[in-house]
C-alpha cells in the first residue's frame, strides 16, 4: 500500500487529525471496496461523501436514468444531462470529487442472478434502493454473503437507519427480523407518490456515509442493534433496540430460507417450485 | 392494565391518530395488543404482517408479555431511497 502523497495528506488532513484516525484508517479507506445500491436520494450524499473521504472502490448499482424530478434532492446528478444513467452520472461525479476514488457504474437492477457477482466482492454494502423487493433482496444477499449492510430508507419527512452486521452473531438481526413481510402493493407509498423533503434524504444518506466510514476504519460504535427513526418535522430522533427474531425466515432458529428467493411486490420469500410463478 | 400504543409513519396517517390508549387484561401479549388495536382500527390490518413491534423502545416479538405502563410502538417499513 503506497504512502499518502503530499496532495493526499492535504486532501485528507481534516480527517487524519481526528482521534483514532490517522494513516492506518486512511489506508483502510483506500483499500475498501463498497457497493451502493441506488444512486438516488440516499445514494447521492453517500457517494459524494465516500468519494471525498477517499474510499478506494465504489460500485454504484442503479438502472434508472436522471429525471428532472430527481434534481430537487439528488444533487450529485446536477451536472448530468437528463436521461444519463444514474450510475454513470454518479460515478463521473465521484471521480470529479476525488480522483483517488475508483467509481464503477453498474447500469442494472440488482437481481437474484447478479447479486452475488455485484455484492460478493465488496467489504460493505449500503442500501439506498427505492422499492421493497430490492430491499429484501439486498438483505438476503448480504446475510448469505456475510456482508455488513447499512440500511437507510425515507418517506416524506422521515427516515429509518440501521446497520446489519451479518456476522451470524447470536443476536444479530436482519431486515426480516424487523419487517418480516413485504407490505401489500400500495400500502406504503413511494417517494414518487407521497413526496420526500430533499434534505431529509440528505440527512439519512449522510448518516449512512458516517456509518460506512466508522465501519471501514473501526472508529466509534456503528448503529448495530439499533434502529434510528428520524422525524424531521419535529426533529425527533428515536432509537429502537433491535434483536434477532428467533422466528425469522432467514435468520431465525428454524429458517425456511437457505438461499435467495423470489422478490416481487406480491411477496419476497423462498423460491418454491411447487408454487405458481409469481407475477410482477 | 393500561398500555399506550404509539403508531408511526404510514400507520399514523391511515389510522388518523398517533397514540392510542388501551385497557388490556393482565398477561396480555403484544399479539393481543395488536388484535385490540386492529379491532379499533381495521384499516391497519393490511399492515400487520409487515410492521415492527417494540415495547419501551426495544423490538419485541408478538409473544412478548406486557406489563402495566408499557409503551408499545407499531412501526411500518418505508422504502424510499
Amino acid at each position: 500500500m503506497a504512502r499518502l502523497n503530499e496532495d493526499q495528506l492535504e486532501r485528507y488532513s481534516r480527517q487524519l487529525l481526528l482521534p483514532g484516525f490517522g494513516g492506518a484508517a486512511q489506508k483502510a479507506l483506500q483499500s475498501a471496496r463498497v457497493a451502493m445500491v441506488g444512486a438516488g436520494g440516499l445514494g447521492s450524499p453517500v457517494i459524494e461523501y465516500l468519494a471525498a473521504a477517499g474510499v478506494g472502490e465504489l460500485h454504484i448499482i442503479d438502472s434508472d436514468s436522471v429525471e428532472l424530478s430527481n434534481l430537487q434532492r439528488q444533487v450529485i446528478h446536477a451536472r448530468s444531462p437528463l436521461g444519463t444513467p444514474k450510475a454513470e452520472s454518479a460515478a463521473t461525479a465521484a471521480c470529479a470529487i476525488n480522483p483517488d476514488c475508483r467509481a464503477v457504474p453498474h447500469v442494472t437492477r440488482l437481481t437474484v442472478e447478479n447479486a452475488e457477482a455485484l455484492l460478493g466482492g465488496v467489504d460493505l454494502v449500503l442500501d439506498g434502493s427505492d422499492n421493497f423487493p430490492t430491499r429484501f433482496l439486498v438483505n438476503d444477499a448480504c446475510y448469505l454473503l456475510g456482508k455488513p449492510l447499512i440500511s437507510g430508507a425515507i418517506l416524506r419527512f422521515e427516515g429509518q437507519l440501521t446497520v446489519f452486521p451479518n456476522d451470524h452473531g447470536a443476536d444479530s438481526p436482519c431486515y426480516r427480523c424487523l419487517f418480516p413481510e413485504i407490505p401489500p402493493p400500495g400500502a406504503i407509498p413511494t417517494c414518487q407518490e407521497a413526496g420526500i423533503l430533499g434534505p431529509v434524504a440528505g440527512m439519512i444518506g449522510t448518516m449512512q456515509a458516517v456509518e460506512a466510514l466508522k465501519i471501514l476504519t473501526g472508529i466509534g460504535e456503528p448503529l448495530v442493534g439499533r434502529l434510528l427513526v428520524v422525524d424531521a418535522l419535529t426533529m425527533a430522533f428515536r432509537s429502537i433496540r433491535l434483536h434477532r427474531d428467533a422466528e425469522c425466515a432467514l435468520n431465525g432458529d428454524r429458517p425456511t430460507m437457505h438461499g435467495l428467493g423470489v422478490y416481487t411486490e406480491q411477496g419476497c420469500r423462498a423460491a418454491d417450485r411447487a408454487c405458481e410463478p409469481q407475477r410482477d | 392494565m393500561r398500555i399506550n400504543v404509539r403508531v408511526f409513519s404510514r400507520l399514523r396517517e391511515v389510522a388518523g391518530v398517533g397514540e392510542i390508549s388501551l385497557e388490556l387484561p393482565e398477561g396480555s401479549t403484544v399479539a393481543d395488543l395488536v388484535s385490540a388495536t386492529l379491532a379499533r382500527h381495521g384499516e391497519l390490518q393490511v399492515h400487520e404482517p409487515s410492521m415492527l413491534t417494540a415495547v419501551n423502545e426495544e423490538w419485541a416479538p408478538r409473544s412478548r408479555v406486557l406489563s402495566h405502563g408499557d409503551e408499545v410502538a407499531l412501526m411500518p417499513p418505508v422504502s424510499g431511497g
